[in-house]
């Protein structure tokens, strides 16, 4: 019959309705309107006071350009990406140990070991950086307390350099965990007869983990590796709550800083704009052509 | 069948949006006026008393983090159509609320209240001859100091900015671990109230054209000195409002604090250890024997463009002149939010006691009605967000490095000027 034919032939289509209407208001038309602002301005008229001083025109890329040219966002992405280099090599390094470790044979107190390891990652960001925040101001924390006892005054943590090593660590206390429990889990997943066979042949633990264990989970490393990259190129809610506390925290310390300030503190939003569909573009890229290097050599070493 | 399940999904998630959006609700002709009112202070209390008062206009006294988040909030509101009908906003922000057609016009409706107030006050609430704002509390600088501590240690309150920079050397001298204060970057309003007692007016307005004097001679002069006394390292470089500022503070390893009238309520809360041994002295002159002072905020209640939209504006603006003039309502706004009421009339009242954490100088009120007498004028610009956003970037930068504040100032200013240029004000100069 002709109109169950076309009931059928619609019906994909209802039953694809709802995520087409969710995905087009919160995903589409947000993203379609951060264009829409990037390519626009605002231009007042007089003393820009009382109503209709201000109108919205086009600008064609003059926002990008802008966005290109201006330092501070080099010099933003120049910082993202020294503390990317220390906490990506160090958080990943940490998770792999642990995760080893943890998949050794006579390990003790294992769950313990795994729920303390994974529990910095359930406490926020923001909350993680309040509580080390008071832990690195030297008059309140109790680690200088204890350090000025044997009378050594200790590094300013909030302050040129060292300021780096105090955000990589908020993030390796507050990211290893969650690695680990990834990489863990592909460990488990090793059929343990491989194990075995190693073990016959005269394979020590250790040559078990470099040989055997590390070159299989490989795919859950990269895994990794292509989360925290993303993750730390987003870096916001660490700085961002630091920053009262220290003068060396800028408020373009990082990109993602940068647009917030445009857009909420000086209140140029379509300026912001631009530099949010810059950095989108940027990690869009990065991420891809990480993804693709990754599978080429997949596909060579696989005939 | 299954095609209208299909548009009955998207029916459903199209009428839940639409209630989403329109959740304000419009007040019916018959029932009392709904007025909604931002504020960073606890003010349903008064609001309380004119609502048992006046049952055709009742209000709602919406909490809302400090003064820049309100303002990003209530701009950001505001482009959705949506926001208050009153919002508190300290006096530097009413220009760039204005322009941003956050506020609207209520001469008609308050130009009454005029005589209520000091000419310097109800200037910064009119921008063009139009009358934007209710002023409520002034905030004139003055010098706070440890009492106990500088009797303690031999001090002299200064009177004088070089007097200042000499105590601040004694004590470095007498106990290298006290400091007299900080020099922090995390507040412009402080270095602009400085600047308007050295004469400097940031932003001015004449004919359609606006000049921008950030970095002038009365500025710099206030920057070299603090920049000195922190290259010289007789005062400390770190952000006030922090725990590590609190703690100095409640352990007398900081023994002054140069604030507003405002500080009292913020001791409280920092120090608290140290009740009773504070004091407020005028602020230290330029020149000898002169009592000039800035302002560091201060706020007004501003009636926005949406009540104005909506026919509210009256309403709005009746309630907004009572809450700031009203002698009932001003005591309350004094013992509620502790603030210094603009209206010359309750600056003299009885309403104003003590402040709780200051039982050692009982003529703390009167003291600071005879410094305000010296308050400088102030004028703002349509962009004191971006000057003070980057004030604090540059001044933080160059209080860590130690290098010369004048440099920084500069920054300051381009910046300002730079941004009104790309929105298209005509700028002088």
């Amino acid at each position: 019959m002709a109109s169950t034919w076309t009931d059928r032939r619609l019906a994909p289509y209802g039953f694809l309705a709802p995520a087409i209407v969710l995905f087009g208001l919160f995903f589409a038309l947000p993203i379609g309107y951060a264009l829409h602002l990037s390519l626009h301005s605002v231009q007042v008229k007089g003393l820009g006071l009382g109503r209709n001083a201000r109108e919205e025109v086009w600008v064609g890329l003059d926002n990008f350009i802008t966005a290109l040219s201006d330092p501070e966002l080099l010099a933003g992405a120049g910082r993202v990406l020294r503390y990317g280099a220390m906490l990506v090599p160090a958080m990943l390094g940490l998770a792999l140990l642990f995760a080893l470790l943890l998949d050794l044979p006579r390990t003790r107190f294992r769950a313990f070991s795994r729920l303390a390891i994974f529990l910095p990652y359930a406490v926020p960001g923001i909350i993680a950086s309040l509580l080390w925040g008071f832990l690195y101001l030297p008059s309140v924390s109790p680690g200088y307390f204890l350090l000025r006892a044997v009378g050594w005054s200790g590094p300013d943590l909030l302050q040129g350099d060292w300021l780096f090593l105090a955000l990589t660590n908020i993030a390796v206390w507050g990211g290893t965990g969650f690695n680990m429990i990834v990489i863990y889990t592909s460990l488990r997943a090793i059929p343990p007869e491989l194990y075995e066979s190693a073990r016959l042949d005269g394979c020590t633990e250790t040559q078990i983990a470099l040989r055997i264990k590390i070159p299989l989970i490989m795919p859950s490393l990269v895994l990794t590796f292509f989360f925290s990259t993303i993750a730390t190129l987003q870096v916001f809610a660490e700085p961002m709550t630091l920053r009262p506390l220290t003068n060396s925290l800028s408020s373009t310390w990082s990109p993602y800083m940068k647009v917030y300030r445009d857009a909420f503190i000086q209140g140029g939003m379509h300026s912001a704009a631009a530099t949010a569909v810059v950095i989108a573009v940027v990690t869009l890229v990065l991420s891809f052509g990480f993804l693709k290097v990754v599978n080429r050599r997949t596909a060579e070493r696989t005939p | 069948m299954q095609r209208r399940t299909g548009l009955t999904a998207i029916a459903l998630i199209g009428s839940l949006t639409l209630a989403a959006c329109s959740g304000g609700g419009t007040p019916s002709a018959d029932g009392p006026v709904e007025l909604t009112m931002w504020s960073w202070a606890t003010l349903q209390k008064v609001a309380d008393i004119w609502n048992a008062d006046h049952p055709d206009i009742k209000v709602t006294v919406q909490e809302q983090g400090g003064g820049d988040e309100l303002v990003t909030k209530v701009i950001t509101a505001a482009k959705a159509g949506d926001g208050p009908d009153l919002v508190q906003a300290e006096y530097q922000m009413i220009p760039t609320l204005v322009s941003n057609d956050v506020l609207a016009d209520i001469t008609e409706f308050a130009g009454g209240a005029k005589d209520k107030f000091t000419e310097n006050v109800w200037k910064q609430v009119t921008l063009d001859s139009a009358v934007y704002a209710i002023p409520q509390d002034t905030a004139p600088l003055a010098f706070y100091y440890r009492e106990d501590l500088f009797t303690q240690l031999g001090l002299e309150v200064p009177t004088t900015w070089t007097e200042f920079a000499d105590v601040a050397r004694q004590i470095k001298q007498k106990d290298p671990n006290r400091a007299l204060t900080t020099f922090s970057s995390n507040d412009a309003g402080l270095f602009a109230g400085l600047t308007q007692q050295a004469g400097a007016t940031w932003w001015s307005a004449s004919g359609d054209t606006w000049k921008v004097a950030i970095d002038v001679e009365a500025s710099r002069k206030v920057a070299t000195f603090w920049g000195d006394l922190v290259a010289e390292g007789v005062i400390d470089n770190q952000p006030m409002y922090t725990p590590a500022w609190n703690k100095a503070l409640n352990d007398g390893m900081q023994i002054a604090w140069v604030s507003a009238v405002w500080a009292p309520g913020v001791l409280v809360t920092s120090a608290p250890d140290t009740k009773g041994k504070w004091r407020m002295a005028p602020l230290p002159q330029w020149s000898a024997g002169s009592n000039t002072t800035g302002s560091w905020g201060g706020s007004t209640t501003g009636i926005t463009a949406k009540a104005a939209k909506n026919g509210r504006a009256k309403a709005a603006a009746e309630f907004a002149t009572w809450l700031n003039t009203d002698p009932k309502a001003v005591a309350a706004l004094v013992k509620e939010a502790g603030v210094y009421p603009a209206a010359t009339a309750a600056q003299t009242s009885g309403a104003l006691t003590t402040p709780e954490f200051f039982p050692n100088q009982p003529d703390f009120y009167r003291q600071a009605a005879e410094l305000a007498k010296g308050t400088a004028a102030a004028s703002w610009g349509p962009n004191v967000n971006v000057a003070y956003g980057t004030f604090k970037d540059a001044f933080g930068k160059a209080a860590t490095e130690k290098s010369p504040f004048p440099a920084a100032l500069k920054a300051v200013q381009d910046a300002t000027v730079a941004d009104m240029k790309k929105n298209g004000f005509k700028i002088e100069g």
